[in-house]
């Protein structure tokens, strides 16, 4: 991705406040970015959110990178009522790594974090409710991962459940 | 005396949904009741479910357009803009002037379509049974603009990313002019026949109310929050497709009830009329926009939202240098509003439930995708 450094105040504060935590603050086409170790994740939400105003946590996301040690990249978009800006934090976890949950800070969170869960199978600790979603609870797989085909089904959740061999 | 009396109940469990006619779809909501009043609700989604993302990442940038138009189906346009507008921002084109005009003015005859599906369904869960037919009546006027344009009522697929799918036929300006003159007077009638009603402000005032804060907490936004006092709308905070052009403006409530956010939607679709006045006096001439037959975007992620009818819908788009996207987010307004409602409806009565799910304005194909 060809970024340009992300310059300003709020980098800046953020380098100063977070240091080593923080990797880069960049900027593509235009669209600020924070990449950040995971740890520091929820801290650095809480942080935009009490002194830099950014209190709309726009939504939640994974994207899937199967050859990487670290697999999945965790998005979270932030919006300032105030400042009429955006910032995404962007933060890489392993397979089986369970990131904080971001309820205690935006209570809207609650949801995006079970999506997330839901089609990708990352476990958020310390979520109220960390159930699927859309998808039925018994059902078995993680759609949006990469190894998962776009035709693979739950076999046996649709035998049982509507009496049909397959639904494809 | 017997030692309990059935004035004690324990609470009562009640499933509503999915196939219920005031869920506008097929969401199921589980209430627990004390008596008539709801002491909690847990929402069950996913009936629609269809992976529209997982759909994305094996298709085309443009095989995957079509397959917007299905998930928020009665404002399709919208969808289709907010898809166009994502793929172009990470190729960095624009689409030409006159394709940006004629998105302008069909994104907000499907906001007015939209807002009226909205009406006369809301009204007709409250009881009032007239508002849908006069509702279903004005729309069909706009939908009969989409099909003039595209053949399409509904799932249009208007745009291409890079612009317009067909360009304009003739009278086209004249029937959008005629349906603007036609259509605001209406919007009257509704209001004579909804506002000052006695039983429609009292089912309606005080009932569901979401603060601006408890908006922003979470992330609920469209007419919903506009409704609690808060004036922020994309068109004008981020402009996009030349919105800064139009004047218009924003309406907002006080109270951030039932009735404010029937108010703001009613304030809307006369902004909309004004922006769709505007915007039909000055079409410039010149290209429509051509689709590139390859798209293969530069590797990079974007997140792109429009202003929908529902609120925020955004696009959150990674590309591989391929000719499919790597991964391809919704961000849908419906599924982030309707997370607000058990706050909403938590110590009210059972009887707003209906109201409060109707002047949410979910579509549920938007939030089961």
């Amino acid at each position: 991705m060809a970024t340009t450094p992300w310059e300003g105040e709020l980098p800046a504060q953020l380098k100063d406040r977070f240091g080593a935590e923080i990797g880069e603050c960049s900027s593509y086409l235009g669209q600020n970015f924070v990449v950040a170790r995971a740890e520091a994740v929820i801290p650095i939400l809480e942080f935009l959110k009490l002194e830099a105003d950014f209190d709309y946590l726009v939504d939640i996301t994974a994207v899937d990178y199967p050859n990487r040690a670290e697999r999945f990249d965790l998005l979270y978009i932030l919006y300032s009522y105030a400042r009429n800006e955006r910032v995404r934090v962007k933060t890489r976890i392993a397979d089986g790594a369970k990131p904080q949950t971001a309820v205690p800070v935006h209570t809207g969170a609650n949801w995006l974090e079970r999506e997330v869960f839901d089609m990708f199978g990352i476990q958020f600790a310390g979520h109220p409710d960390m159930r699927r979603i859309l998808l039925p609870e018994e059902w078995e797989g993680f759609p949006l991962r990469k190894e998962h085909s776009i035709i693979k089904q739950d076999d046996r959740w649709v035998k049982e459940n509507l009496g049909i061999e397959s639904g494809q | 005396m017997p030692e309990t009396t059935f004035l004690d109940s324990t609470e009562l469990v009640l499933n509503m949904g999915p196939q219920h006619p005031s869920t506008h779809g097929v969401l199921r909501v589980i209430l627990k009741l004390d008596g008539e009043k709801v002491n909690g609700t847990e929402c069950v989604i996913g009936y629609l479910h269809r992976g529209v993302e997982k759909i994305g990442e094996n298709r085309t940038y443009q095989q995957f357009a079509p397959y917007v138009d299905r998930m928020d189906y009665v404002a399709a346009v919208s969808n289709g803009l907010g898809y166009c507008l994502a793929i172009e921002k990470l190729l960095n084109i624009e689409a030409p002037p006159r394709a940006q005009v004629t998105r302008v003015i069909l994104t907000e005859l499907n906001r007015i379509a939209s807002h009226l599906l909205w009406l006369g369904t809301h009204a007709l869960d409250i009881g009032a049974i007239t508002p849908v037919f006069y509702c279903f009546r004005e729309r069909e006027e706009v939908l009969k603009i989409f099909e003039n344009y595209c053949g399409a009522r509904l799932t249009t697929h208007a745009f291409r990313i890079g612009g317009l799918q067909y360009e304009l036929y003739d009278g086209f300006e004249e029937q959008v002019k005629a349906f603007c003159d036609m259509f605001l007077p209406n919007v009257d009638e509704y209001e004579e026949l909804l506002t000052n009603n006695r039983i429609w402000v009292a089912r309606l005032k005080g009932v569901g109310i979401l603060s601006g804060d408890e908006c922003k907490e979470f992330g609920v936004t469209g007419p919903v929050l506009r409704a609690a006092g808060v004036q922020w709308d994309l068109r004008k905070a981020q402009p996009y497709s030349g919105y800064e052009q139009y004047d218009f403006e924003i309406p907002t409530g006080e109270n951030g009830d039932t009735y404010d956010r029937y108010l703001v939607r009613m304030q809307e679709m006369r902004q909309s009329v004004r922006i769709i006045r505007q915007a039909v006096e000055k079409i410039p001439a010149g290209p429509i926009g051509k689709t590139p037959k390859v798209i293969k975007p530069a590797v990079g992620e974007v997140y792109i939202s429009i202003e929908a009818p529902k609120g925020e819908l955004g696009y959150f788009v990674v590309s591989d240098n391929s000719t499919q996207p790597y991964r391809l987010r919704v961000r849908p307004p419906s599924f982030v509003n309707l997370q607000a409602l058990d706050r909403m409806v938590r110590g009210g009565l059972v009887a707003d439930v209906v109201a409060i799910i109707g002047t949410l304005d979910i579509v549920l194909g938007e939030v089961d995708r």
